[in-house]
C-alpha cells in the first residue's frame, strides 16, 4: 500500500538539510549500516570521475567514427561499453540523434532521470519543477531560455524518461572541424548539448 | 488520481535558470552526502528502487514542493528506513542509542564502490512475447493509475493519459514498476517508446508536428484500429 504517514519520519529530523543529512548518516553509522569510507568514494566517484567528458567521448566518437556511430546508433549500451562507459543509472542505453531536421530533447517529467555513466549526476535545472513541467509542453520555450534558437522547420522531439531507459543526445557535428581527432572534437562537446537543452560549440 | 511528482505539462512553474556547465556537481556538501547515504542505505537491498521512487512521491505535495531536491531524497530515505525496520522512530529522532543491526553484514564496503556502481541494476527481464511491433498505433491508458494499488506506483504519466501515438522503439521486457514498488514481484513485461503528436497531448502545440515520447509498459497500452 502507499505510504500516506501524515506523520512522515522526515519530520523527526532536523529542519536544517545539512543536518537532516549528518543526522541520518550518525545514526546508521553508529547501528553498522554505513561505511563512511563508502560515503566518500561515491561523493568522489561522482564529483570528480565521472561526468559529460564521458558523454563528449562518446559523441566525439560518433562523429568521426561512422562504424561506431552505427553501433551507438543501433545498440547505445554496447557502444558506451566499448569505451568501458556503463553502470548504475546507464544500465539501458538510447543514443539519438540531432539533424538539420530534427532536434532530440531529454526530460523526466516524474523525477530526475539522466544517463550517469555518460554525464555523472544532473545539473539542478534538469531536476527544478520548472523544467520538468515545461519541457514537454513548450520546449521552444524552454530551448529559448537556453539561448538556443531553432529554425521553424526543424522538429521539436522531446524523450521523457519515464522507464528505466537512459538518452543521450548526439548534437549535431559543428561545421569546420573536417579533419579532426576525437580529443579535440570532445572539446567541443557540452553537457547541455548532450541533453538537447544545448548546441555543440562552434569553433572559434 | 495523481500524486505532485507527475507535472509534466504543468503552467506557471516560471522560466527554467540554467546552470554554467562548470558549476560545481554538488552545489552545496551535504548534497554529495544526502546522495551517498542514500545510495549507500540502498545498498542494504531492503527496497528496490521503484520503492524508494514512490517513498520520494508519497511526501506530501507541500513537502514536495518546499523541499530541495536532496531534501527530497532524505524524506524518501527517512520514511524507508522506518517502514522497512531498519531504523526506529526513536533513533531516528535521537529518543534512544542507537542499535546494533542485524543488516550489519550488508553494509556497502568502500572497496566495493566501484564495482557497484559500475554494474548498477539492470532491469531487462525475460518475459511475454510483445503484442505491439514498431509503426503500431496504439492508445494511453486513462486514467494514469496503478491498477492493484489505489495511489500506488506507476510511470505513465497524467499528460498521456487517453492518448493516441505510435510504437516508435521496443525495449524487451523489463520489471514493472506498479508491482515492484509495492512487494508484489518484478512481473516483467514488454516496454516500448510510443510517440506522441505534440497536438494530440496539449491541443495547441508550440509548432505543429513535434512530438513527446514516453517509456511506457504494455499494460499501459491498448491496440488502435
Amino acid at each position: 500500500m502507499p505510504h500516506d504517514d501524515h506523520d512522515h519520519p522526515h519530520s523527526l529530523l532536523p529542519p536544517d538539510p545539512a543536518l537532516r543529512v549528518k543526522a541520518l548518516e550518525s545514526l546508521l553509522e553508529a547501528k553498522g549500516l554505513i561505511d563512511p569510507g563508502a560515503l566518500d568514494a561515491i561523493i568522489d566517484t561522482y564529483a570528480h570521475k565521472v561526468g559529460p567528458r564521458n558523454g563528449a567521448q562518446v559523441v566525439a566518437r560518433a562523429w568521426n567514427d561512422p562504424e561506431f556511430r552505427a553501433r551507438l546508433m543501433e545498440d547505445a549500451t554496447a557502444a558506451c561499453a566499448e569505451l568501458g562507459f556503463a553502470g548504475r543509472q546507464g544500465e539501458h542505453l538510447v543514443a539519438v540523434e540531432n539533424t538539420a531536421e530534427t532536434h532530440n530533447m531529454v526530460v523526466c517529467t516524474l523525477c530526475s532521470c539522466y544517463p550517469w555513466p555518460l554525464l555523472g549526476i544532473p545539473p539542478g535545472w534538469y531536476k527544478s519543477d520548472a523544467y520538468r513541467a515545461r519541457a514537454v509542453r513548450e520546449p521552444r520555450q524552454v530551448l529559448a531560455e537556453f539561448g538556443v534558437h531553432l529554425p521553424e522547420d526543424t522538429r521539436v522531439h522531446v524523450w521523457d524518461s519515464t522507464a528505466e531507459i537512459r538518452y543521450l543526445v548526439i548534437p549535431e557535428r559543428p561545421g569546420g572541424t573536417e579533419g579532426w581527432d576525437a580529443d579535440r572534437l570532445a572539446a567541443l562537446v557540452t553537457r547541455d548539448s548532450m541533453i538537447g537543452t544545448g548546441l555543440a560549440r562552434v569553433p572559434a | 488520481m495523481t500524486r505532485v511528482h507527475d507535472m509534466g505539462g504543468r503552467f506557471g512553474d516560471g522560466p527554467v535558470r540554467p546552470d554554467p556547465e562548470d558549476a560545481p556537481v554538488f552545489a552545496e556538501d551535504w548534497h554529495g552526502r544526502a546522495l551517498a547515504v542514500t545510495l549507500a542505505a540502498g545498498a542494504l537491498g531492503q527496497w528496490t528502487l521503484d520503492r524508494s521512487r514512490h517513498a520520494r512521491e508519497c511526501l506530501s505535495p507541500k513537502d514536495y514542493t518546499a523541499f530541495s531536491y536532496y531534501e527530497k531524497w532524505l524524506g524518501g530515505l527517512a520514511a524507508l528506513l522506518v517502514e522497512q525496520g531498519v531504523v526506529t522512530r526513536d533513533e531516528l529522532a535521537g529518543r534512544a542509542e542507537p542499535a546494533p543491526s542485524p543488516l550489519s553484514g550488508r553494509r556497502l564496503p568502500v572497496a566495493a564502490v566501484p564495482r557497484v556502481l559500475a554494474s548498477g541494476g539492470p532491469t531487462g527481464r525475460d518475459g511475454p512475447t510483445p503484442r505491439f511491433a514498431v509503426g503500431d498505433r496504439v492508445r494511453a491508458m486513462r486514467p494514469a493509475r496503478n491498477v492493484a494499488v489505489p495511489g500506488g506506483h506507476t510511470r505513465l504519466p497524467a499528460y498521456a493519459a487517453g492518448a493516441v501515438g505510435e510504437v516508435v522503439l521496443l525495449h524487451g521486457c523489463h520489471v514493472f514498476p506498479d508491482t515492484n514498488a509495492h512487494d508484489m514481484g518484478e512481473a516483467p513485461e514488454p516496454l516500448y517508446t510510443v510517440r506522441f503528436d505534440a497536438g494530440e497531448l496539449w491541443g495547441a502545440p508550440e509548432r505543429a508536428g513535434d512530438t513527446v515520447s514516453c517509456d511506457l509498459w504494455e499494460s499501459y497500452l491498448e491496440p488502435v484500429a
